[in-house]
């Protein structure tokens, strides 16, 4: 197991590399000389030069990645133009406020996404199955961003029933917290509850079809039985590796909807810093998403060999 | 010297396709994407043509007006019609859909179809390259591209195609690596044909209906994608209509103009359902399991 892990690590270190080249290249190939941008009115040759020294400008491009990727390897992912602050810092500013929307989707999702899933399964081929296969292609369908600003004309501009914005830490008022982020959860799960559904449903179908389901049926048991202890639970694994596997889509996700709550999130940052051209932001932010991602990939993959005795055995 | 008598024979495609084409018409879901996809196409092509306001002028007696006789869609902040700003906004959305996916295929196909085909170290790269930008979120390397090159829709475009790419260039590998093994390119590999025809006569046409399938599904996604960046600011710009960006203008007046808000987004929401119906549809109508 320790030995599968490792062994993926290490095949991760050029997908990093290559990422890690990608955000570099982002800030080449920008229109607009960032010296420029950070000396503000001051033209003064010598302390242009000056600047581009002291930056590595005037390196080669390629020694200008080394000693950057350096410092990244230092935990130094630089200071953002705007605010003055160390990209680390501001990253884990922004993180737990998406990750707390996130895990509140996800249990939207699986809330919504799994019982559909099963109900469709079970009642393949009938209007319920018919009828969810639409809901879930229209969740697949329907502009996150647009679902949002529906959600807040209907239930904060018509019944005034939750704020349409703002933003309060879980652990300053809890239920405010709750209260704010409610919405955006919804509309974020909404499509990931789509997907959930589609593979539920097509995993329920695989195990419905196999031998130990007639055979359990032969002997007798309950149907209640059959689809929930003996098909789902044997159902969910791939089902589990897949909510891993949507961390990607959750994050752009994140995106559109924190800008459409104003939800001072990692989503809202990577759009500050793309308009603002903070070059320092949107680097660390490209490079600790490709790592993040890597990572749930990893996830996904060691979960699967954990929770399926026979892939257990085989490693 | 004749040639050999025994030309491999890839298998036939015109046959297969009418059957596909037959098991398209009969998936009911299917047609009502390809129905709902022409007359948003009819409806773009045709914006210039039609009997609508123009779609930019603006008009300080009519601000924000509800739907009425004079307006069927209502006006938006500045006086401008809605309905016309939506058929106007119907080409730059179809139009990213469509360009965007292109750009796609145009060079995520060849590049898959060397690495699967050739191997080798070549392919390594090709390889290594596109599971990195796989680790990265689509939407997130399109907002980062679009913002990097500037924001216009023709950038928008290239940032998408560039983004779905990756997607393009590991399903043609893994249809190739399948397709290469078979005996009739092996046949026609024995008879000496050259890399490029093998590539364009036997294995192109066998791993084209996965990509068809792949390529309709795609442009839901890119269509979406446009209208973020436009949402964003980062698409299509002012005052030149696209749904995204009369989206974006609209949030600001929810109480005052909910209908502003109503129509560009129930229109993404269409077309989208649309790609994804046909793309589900081609899916069925393709898949020779279930011949």
């Amino acid at each position: 197991m320790y030995t599968y892990i490792g062994k993926r690590l290490l095949l991760a270190i050029p997908t990093l590399i290559i990422i890690s080249i990608f955000a570099f290249s982002l800030q080449k190939l920008l229109p607009g000389d960032p010296i420029l941008a950070m000396a503000g009115e001051e033209r003064d040759p010598q302390v242009l030069e000056f600047l581009r020294d002291k930056y590595r400008l005037n390196d080669p491009v390629i020694v200008q990645y080394f000693y950057w990727i350096g410092s990244v390897l230092r935990g130094d992912f630089g200071i953002s133009l705007r605010t003055n602050q160390p990209v680390l810092s501001l990253i884990a500013e922004k993180l737990p406020v998406t990750i707390q929307l996130a895990v509140m989707a996800m249990t939207f999702a699986f809330a919504i996404g799994v019982p559909i899933g099963i109900v469709a399964a079970v009642k393949k081929n009938t209007v319920v199955d018919y009828i969810a296969n639409i809901v879930a292609l229209s969740g697949l369908s329907v502009p996150n961003f647009w679902m949002g600003i529906m959600l807040i004309l209907l239930v904060s501009v018509k019944l005034g029933w939750l704020p349409a914005s703002g933003y309060e830490p879980f652990f300053r008022d809890p239920i405010r917290s709750l209260q704010t982020m409610i919405m955006p959860a919804f509309v974020l799960g909404l499509a990931l509850a789509a997907t959930l559904m589609r593979h539920t449903r097509s995993s329920m179908l695989t195990v419905l079809g196999a031998d130990y389901i007639r055979t359990a049926r032969a002997k007798g048991v309950s149907e209640r039985s059959v689809i929930l202890r003996h098909t789902f639970r044997n159902a969910l694994l791939p089902i589990i590796t897949m909510t891993a596997l949507l961390f990607g889509e959750l994050l752009a996700g994140a995106v559109l909807t924190e800008q459409i709550f104003t939800i001072p999130g990692f989503g809202k940052l990577i759009v500050d810093a793309v308009f603002n051209r903070d070059y320092a932001v949107v680097q660390g932010v490209v490079l600790c998403t490709g790592a993040g991602f890597i990572l749930m990939n990893l996830v996904a993959d060691v979960l699967s060999i954990l929770l399926n005795p026979r892939m257990r055995a085989a490693l | 010297m004749t040639m050999p008598q025994t030309m491999p024979i890839a298998p036939r495609q015109s046959r297969s396709n009418n059957r596909a084409w037959r098991k398209l018409k009969a998936n009911k879901s299917a047609l009502a994407g390809l129905l709902i996809i022409s007359f948003f196409l009819i409806l773009a092509i045709s914006a210039p043509l039609l009997p609508i306001a123009d779609p930019v002028a603006t008009s300080w007696s009519a601000i924000r007006k509800a739907p009425s006789a004079a307006h069927w869609l209502g006006t938006d902040d500045i006086g401008r019609d809605i309905l016309s700003r939506m058929i106007w906004g119907a080409r730059a959305s179809l139009m990213a859909g469509v360009f965007s996916v292109g750009i796609a295929v145009a060079v995520g196909v060849p590049l898959g179809l060397i690495s699967g085909y050739f191997g080798g170290w070549i392919d390594v790269i090709i390889s290594r390259i596109t599971e990195a930008f796989l680790a990265m979120p689509f939407l997130i390397t399109a907002i980062a591209l679009a913002a990097f090159l500037g924001p216009s829709l023709g950038n928008a475009m290239i940032a998408i195609g560039f983004s779905a790419m990756p997607l393009f260039v590991r399903l043609t590998r893994g249809q190739v690596l399948t397709v290469k093994t078979e005996d009739y390119v092996e046949g026609a590999r024995s008879v000496g044909l050259g890399h490029y025809r093998i590539i364009t006569r036997y294995i192109l046409p066998n791993v084209f209906s996965p990509l068809l399938v792949q390529a309709s599904l795609t442009i839901a996604t890119a269509i979406i994608a446009e209208a973020s960046l436009s949402f964003l600011g980062l698409g299509q710009q002012p005052p030149a209509p696209s749904w995204g960006s009369m989206l974006n203008v609209a949030k600001n007046f929810l109480s005052q103009a909910p209908w502003m808000a109503m129509w560009p987004g129930a229109a993404i929401f269409l077309v989208v359902i649309g790609f994804n119906l046909l793309g589900d549809g081609l899916r069925d109508a393709l898949d020779p399991r279930e011949a």
